[in-house]
């Protein structure tokens, strides 16, 4: 395999940087009316080069493809040379992620088209610019395999998001953004330490092999002779021992990473930076954080902890698969009390996302399909929540419940579609959030690790999605209209508000209909990571 | 023939694009053409069905697997055999189901014309009508438990849509709509969790969640019936089969021979292998071969082909992280499918949101609340006989807590219905009470008696609400007549309009009496609905209710089932209160004098809503004749006995196992004479004295009446019940969850003191040093970044966010130079 040249993934990555050196070169007050078409036409061009990826995808297998790797830089330490390189590629899973990057910031940047917040905060540019960034650099975070890079990567995802939370946020947005600031850096510290213990004592920081060079994953997985795993000790039998889980040099490397994704997802209890987060920022803000943002965490996990630690995983999967089940049960049951729309929205994510790491933690291929695929419908169906959100504060100027009712009766096409994306973030069959929910499920009861009361208490969720997601919807869109707009204009979405739910209404038809264009593209990747945990 | 079944997409397709014209184009239509299109899709679904009811009838009980066009699979992982798909399925339960959906269905369709006349959103209500219909018709016709759930869910969408239909009205009527519906899908959604647990131990236990597989067989044990039927051109039912494979063999030669079809959903072609003449290659895919479920590999049959095979013989269902008894599974699955059960058709514990459904239009109410949506829990009850017949005899108390569940809630409801007002609401009541009788009907093991209920129910319990409607809206228009002289001719903007200006209740019975006069057509049809009801000969329910009765007369007194003596006996009872509250109801909406001005004025509805009625009427008098008790005196002359089991048992295993009992001269005297006592103990009661001094029932009058009637009216308290106990804690906990634990704890106690003090310290370590000069002005590099990164934080929170912006997107620049120029080295490098 040719791993130097110049590969698909490498454009695809580096299309949104393009269109930010555009975005540079403009002028932010003379092109003002383009700043925007020019991020749009970026986000769309990405987009059709990551389909252009999936045409070249081959589902059949689990190696990277479409990699490239240069060598970045070489440490030194003693007599062994640790590379750092430049190494992309796509599996499976990191296809699909690609995919609904490329798919979420088209809508994301179609939201923010119309909206108020350029009249107030002005900086369109900026504005723009930093969107092209965020989409660099989830766009790297999913297809890079070299883990110095990926915490690159990684961190510097931060940093437009905490611009546009706090420039164009609402009124604590300055509060919300340092705080979200510095929730993710905490974890990540935790994170790099693990990486540079891991590179020195894999010596490589590539995480697959390529071009001859072995990377970590191999190298663990076949560390006889010099010790197995970690802790140089066998595969076999070592994590069921009582110690293990806080003696262990592997367990500890596990919780270094996983504190940073887990604060990414979030998973209970590292949630608390989320609502404000996601009720400060701005409608695209919103949408890119719980449609992408989030999923780079359990991506993480997906990734790193289960292919580099496979028997810490083993061991802490119970644990935190149980908080998996807390947080589907807590993050409902706390967005129900919620008064404000946006907030309500943001906890159902908790719930949604506790879903996905039940699944990861089932570690089987039902349960790391589903979350997979719910780690996309959480991003299509929550983003579109996020969207209606927006629109609905862009007309009303208010998050609070108690001043909505009736829009459906003025507004009858949003008011539909915001029910289908309602119950599609509810999990009705024949929809797309169904699908990964029943799949992770499934997964659960026949995990290995996992059982019956995992299945029990988190098929509770369920339930619970409902009574939130109705409760938001009548006191929204049914009853009386509490406020009537000033004019009737302000009731009709236009083009672009439009435009914006059409992908999102197809994806959900589609993923629920016919996932099994999704599974297909997952299944051997998953089957790869699933042959560690078979018992 | 053979190919038929391929047109049983089309009852999902047809109503499916009704709804979708009527959704995006509707409000361009004219409201006549809104109305064709939806009632002409239903009836066009109707018209497939009954296609498909010839091939199960031509074909003896043939019973096909289709798959639908334009899907491939649906629900496929193929590393793990995992295998969902869509998938529909011919046999004559389903058949029989499809039946009722869009007989009845079309029926109400053609009543709604006229009953939403004038609606403003009258396309909106088409399309969900005919969107209930695709999806309930999904549910009858799935192959898999999947599929019904698809249907199941999504019929339960429609009715929250539609009990909500009017969320629109003033307050507090309109909000009290919405939280009506509201309701009803949460609480249908705890139906649902139990679903879906039966579902993920139905796939860990079976490796499928398919009911039978094409080319299956799902009763062998009516095969021999088959055949015999088929040379003989008789219909007497022969219960001992001795020699089944040379039946088998007789009967079709070598042709027959047993082929496990296609079990790879989409090879069509599979089966051909017998060597059958099949010009069609579809048609082996569609065709049920008749052979025995003994000769399939275990592994390739479905869910209950396996049941059958695997119960009783002690065998361990492994599900990785646990073990468990098959047989206690599948007793754990009939449990999770029964809590499913209580909540779709309505009974204990999970009843209580369909009494507040009646707040949907009426045609919704007929339709999804009483004749079809409702009946899905009987339905699935019925589809998983296997289930539970296997556990009856294999000493599992299933039937004993099903038999519990439906006769409790038969008695609970009828009771309750002794003490309502609403005229829709005693209807209501009544809805749950039969089905509970179907429940029960299960729970004793009397599979085709639950479907002859349902069957006849529908028909009954859709005439009797959609005459409610006639009355309603008679009275409503009589309302208007009396109150508005000026503008009477305007009959048809009130149902989307508030109408209730003042106190004035068009549903409340005491408001209407002496109706006979003025809706006569009205008072006839709605009379023999009642008397069906009541179990009067020769009606629809004489014949089922009876057969309910008889077999669980012979449950308890032949075979000494404690079961059977609880459903009769309670069955026995609410019957009795049955006949007496729709006696009640005759008397104080058709009898006596009017008690209103709108009562007096109501008009008779128009023949867009009568001429439904009538053909109901007619049904109502003759669907009870297509399964009359072998001997019964007269009638089993003119009619086959049990027509509509030896229907159904084709797809029924357990049916032709069990009992068909000839016709009970006793037992059904026994519930005819206390029919008509309860009858006639209504009509000395309220008869010609009309209500109580204060418009106060007459129950209430007497003394010992009087505390019954007001338990009876106060719904025996369950709303309140269920508020104290489970949804004020569920808010309250919601509440303190959300103010006092995350908000006051976690996002402002755990970030201020432990995440921001921590920062904050660490800063102060690294910045202090500094600033006292202990290190000097000469710093550079890591340190002083880390320094200025912990000031700017601590500013960036006083409000130097600009600072900091500059300062790190330089450092991202930087970043992404560093990045990049080796890339251009490489590339460069690759170049030369």
């Amino acid at each position: 395999m040719d791993v130097t040249g110049l590969s698909l993934t490498t454009i695809t990555l580096f299309l949104p940087m393009v269109g930010l050196a555009i975005l540079l070169f403009m002028n932010g007050e003379t092109q003002k009316a383009n700043l925007k078409w020019v991020a749009f036409a970026t986000s769309v061009v990405t987009f059709v080069a990551s389909v252009l990826m999936w045409i070249n995808f081959d589902p059949s297998t689990s190696e990277l493809q479409m990699a490239q790797r240069n060598t970045w830089a070489e440490i030194s330490l003693g007599d062994s040379v640790i590379n750092v390189s430049y190494f992309v590629g796509v599996d499976g899973i990191s296809m699909l992620l690609v995919l609904l990057t490329t798919f979420i910031m088209p809508i994301a940047i179609l939201g923010s088209f119309g909206s108020h917040i350029f009249e107030e905060r002005g900086r369109e540019k900026l504005y723009y610019i930093f969107l092209m960034l965020l989409e660099w650099s989830m766009l790297g975070v999913f297809v890079v395999h070299d883990l110095i890079i990926f915490y690159v990567f990684w961190e510097v995802t931060l940093v437009p998001m905490y611009f546009l939370i706090g420039i164009w946020g609402s009124e604590e947005r300055i509060y919300a953004a340092v705080k979200f600031f510095l929730y993710t850096m905490a974890g990540s510290i935790l994170m790099l330490i693990a990486i540079l213990y891991v590179g020195n004592r894999a010596g490589t920081f590539s995480t697959y092999s390529a071009g001859g060079d072995i990377g970590v994953i191999e190298r663990v997985h076949n560390w006889e002779g010099e010790g197995t795993y970690w802790d140089g000790v066998g595969p076999e039998g070592e994590s069921e021992e009582a110690g293990f889980l806080f003696n262990s040099v592997e367990s500890w490397l596990f919780l270094g990473f996983l504190v940073a994704f887990a604060i990414k997802v979030p998973i209970f209890p590292f949630h608390s930076w989320l609502p404000d987060a996601h009720v400060q920022a701005p409608t695209a803000g919103s949408v890119i954080l719980a449609g992408v943002l989030l999923k780079m965490g359990t991506y993480g996990i997906v990734r790193f902890n289960l292919n580099l630690f496979p028997e810490a995983t083993v061991a802490w999967a119970p644990t935190i698969a149980f908080l998996g089940v807390v947080g589907i049960i807590y993050g409902a049951w706390v967005s129900y009390a919620q008064d404000n729309v946006k907030k309500l929205v943001a906890y159902s994510s908790v719930s949604h996302l506790g879903f996905v790491v039940v699944g990861i933690f089932a570690l089987n291929a039902q349960g790391l399909q589903g979350a997979t695929l719910q780690m996309v419908n959480h991003g299509i169906s929550t983003g579109g929540l996020f969207l209606i959100v927006g629109m609905l504060y862009e007309r009303w100027h208010t998050k609070e419940m108690a001043d909505y009712g009736g829009v459906w009766k003025m507004m009858p096409l949003f008011g539909g579609i915001s029910l289908v994306i309602s119950l599609s973030s509810m999990g009705l069959p024949g929809l797309n959030g169904f699908i990964g929910e029943f799949t992770i499920l499934l997964g659960s009861l026949g995990s290995d690790y996992l059982g019956f009361a995992f299945t029990l208490f988190a098929t509770l969720g369920v339930i619970m999605a409902a009574v939130y997601l109705l409760k938001m919807f009548q006191h929204v869109f049914m009853g009386e209209l509490k406020k009537p707009l000033s004019s009737e204009a302000g009731y009709k979405l236009s083009w672009s508000e439009k435009a914006a739910f059409i992908p999102i209404l197809i994806m959900i038809f589609w993923m629920g209909i016919q996932p099994i264009v999704f599974f297909n593209m997952l299944d051997v990747s998953v089957d790869s990571i699933v042959a560690l945990f078979v018992r | 023939m053979e190919n038929l079944p391929l047109l049983v997409p089309l009852v999902i397709l047809v109503p499916a694009l009704g709804a979708f014209i009527n959704f995006f184009f509707g409000a361009k239509l004219e409201e006549k053409w809104s109305g064709y299109i939806g009632c002409f899709a239903s009836i066009l679904s109707f018209l497939v069905s009954l296609l498909l009811l010839t091939y199960v009838t031509g074909t003896n009980g043939g019973a096909a697997v289709v798959n639908p066009p334009f899907v491939d699979g649906w629900l496929r992982i193929d590393s793990i055999g995992l295998d969902i798909s869509w998938q529909q399925r011919v046999d004559s339960l389903s058949v029989t189901m499809m039946l009722v959906v869009t007989g009845v269905g079309s029926l109400i369709h053609l009543y709604a014309r006229g009953y939403m006349h004038g609606d403003k959103w009258y396309p909106r209500f088409f399309a969900y009508l005919n969107m209930f219909l695709a999806f309930m018709l999904i549910l009858v016709t799935g192959n898999n438990f999947l599929m019904l759930f698809v249907g199941w869910e999504g019929v339960g969408l429609c009715s929250f849509l539609l009990i909500g239909f009017w969320w629109d009205k003033k307050a507090p009527e309109g909000w009290k709509n919405s939280n009506a519906a509201r309701k009803a899908f949460i609480v249908n959604r705890i139906g649902d969790f139990g679903l879906l647990m039966a579902m993920f131990l139905i796939f860990w236990t079976f490796g499928t969640l398919d009911f039978h597989k094409a080319g299956e067989l799902p009763n062998t044990e009516a095969k021999y019936l088959v055949h015999w039927r088929e040379h003989n051109g008789l219909l007497e039912h022969k219960e001992e089969s001795a020699g089944e494979d040379e039946a088998a063999d007789d009967g079709h030669g070598s042709s027959y021979k047993c082929a496990p079809a296609a079990h790879e959903a989409d090879d069509a072609h599979g089966a051909d292998d017998a060597g059958h003449s099949a010009p069609n290659p579809l048609a082996s895919d569609i065709r049920a071969i008749y052979c025995d479920n003994h000769h399939f590999d275990i592994d390739l049959l479905g869910v209950f082909g396996q049941t059958t095979e695997r119960f009783g013989k002690g065998e361990t269902v492994d599900f990785n992280g646990f073990q468990m008894a098959f047989d206690d599974v599948i007793f754990l699955i009939a449990l999770f499918i029964l809590l499913g059960v209580t909540g779709k058709s309505a009974q204990i514990p999970l009843f209580v949101w369909l009494p507040d459904a009646m707040a949907g239009p009426t045609p919704v109410s007929a339709l999804i609340h009483a004749a079809t949506m409702v009946t899905a829990g009987v339905f699935i009850l019925v589809r998983s006989n296997v289930f539970l017949w296997e556990l009856n005899h294999g000493g599992y108390v299933i039937g004993m807590v099903i038999t519990l569940v439906g006769a409790g809630t038969a008695l609970m409801a009828g009771y309750i219905a002794l003490g309502q007002w609403d005229i829709k609401r005693v209807l209501a009541y009544s809805t749950i009470s039969q089905l509970g009788f179907m429940v029960a009907a299960v729970g004793i093991g009397a599979y085709v008696a639950a479907m002859f209920h349902l069957v006849t129910h529908a028909v009954f319990k859709a005439l009797l609400f959609l005459g409610s409607g006639s009355v309603i809206h008679g009275v409503e228009h009589g309302h208007h007549h009396a109150h508005e002289h000026g503008e009477s001719g305007d009959h048809h903007d009130d149902h989307a309009s508030p109408h209730n200006d003042g106190e004035f209740d068009p549903q409340d019975m005491r408001n209407m009496g002496g109706l006979r006069k003025r809706m006569p057509i009205t008072y006839i049809t709605y009379l023999i609905g009642t008397l069906a009801l009541a179990g009067i000969f020769p009606f629809a329910g004489f014949w089922s209710k009876d057969e309910i009765l008889a077999d669980a007369w012979f449950e308890g007194f032949e075979l000494n089932e404690l079961s059977g003596f609880i459903a009769f006996g309670v069955l026995l009872v609410a019957a009795a209160f049955t006949a007496f509250y729709m006696w009640r109801q005759i008397v104080l909406v058709f009898l006596d004098d009017a008690r209103s001005e709108a009562a007096e004025q109501a008009p008779e509805s128009n023949g867009a809503m009568l001429l439904p009625l009538l053909i109901l009427a007619l049904f109502t008098i003759i669907i009870g004749f297509i399964n009359v008790p072998k001997s019964t005196p007269i009638f089993d002359g003119i009619y086959q006995p049990y027509e509509f089991k030896h229907f159904l048992e084709h797809s029924l295993v357990s049916v032709s196992r069990g009992h068909s009992l000839d016709f009970n001269l006793s037992i059904a005297g026994i519930a005819l004479v206390l029919g008509i006592a309860s009858i006639l103990v209504a009509n000395r009661v309220y008869k010609g004295n009309g209500l109580g001094s204060g418009n106060r029932d007459l129950l209430e009058e007497g003394g010992a009446s009087r505390p019954l009637f007001r338990l009876a009216n106060a719904r025996l308290y369950w709303d309140e019940v269920y508020a104290a106990l489970i949804e004020q804690p569920f808010n309250r906990l919601a509440g303190f969850l959300a103010d006092r634990v995350d908000w006051d704890f976690l996002h402002n106690y755990f970030h201020d003191s432990i995440i921001k003090r921590g920062f904050d310290t660490i800063a102060d370590l690294l910045g202090k040093p500094f600033d006292l000069g202990i290190v000097d002005g000469a710093v550079n590099g890591v340190g002083a970044f880390v320094l200025r990164a912990a000031e700017w934080m601590r500013r960036a929170q006083t409000g130097y966010v600009r600072l900091y912006a500059v300062v790190l997107f330089i450092g991202v620049v930087a970043v992404i130079a560093l990045m990049i120029i080796p890339f251009v080295q490489t590339l460069l490098a690759g170049g030369s």
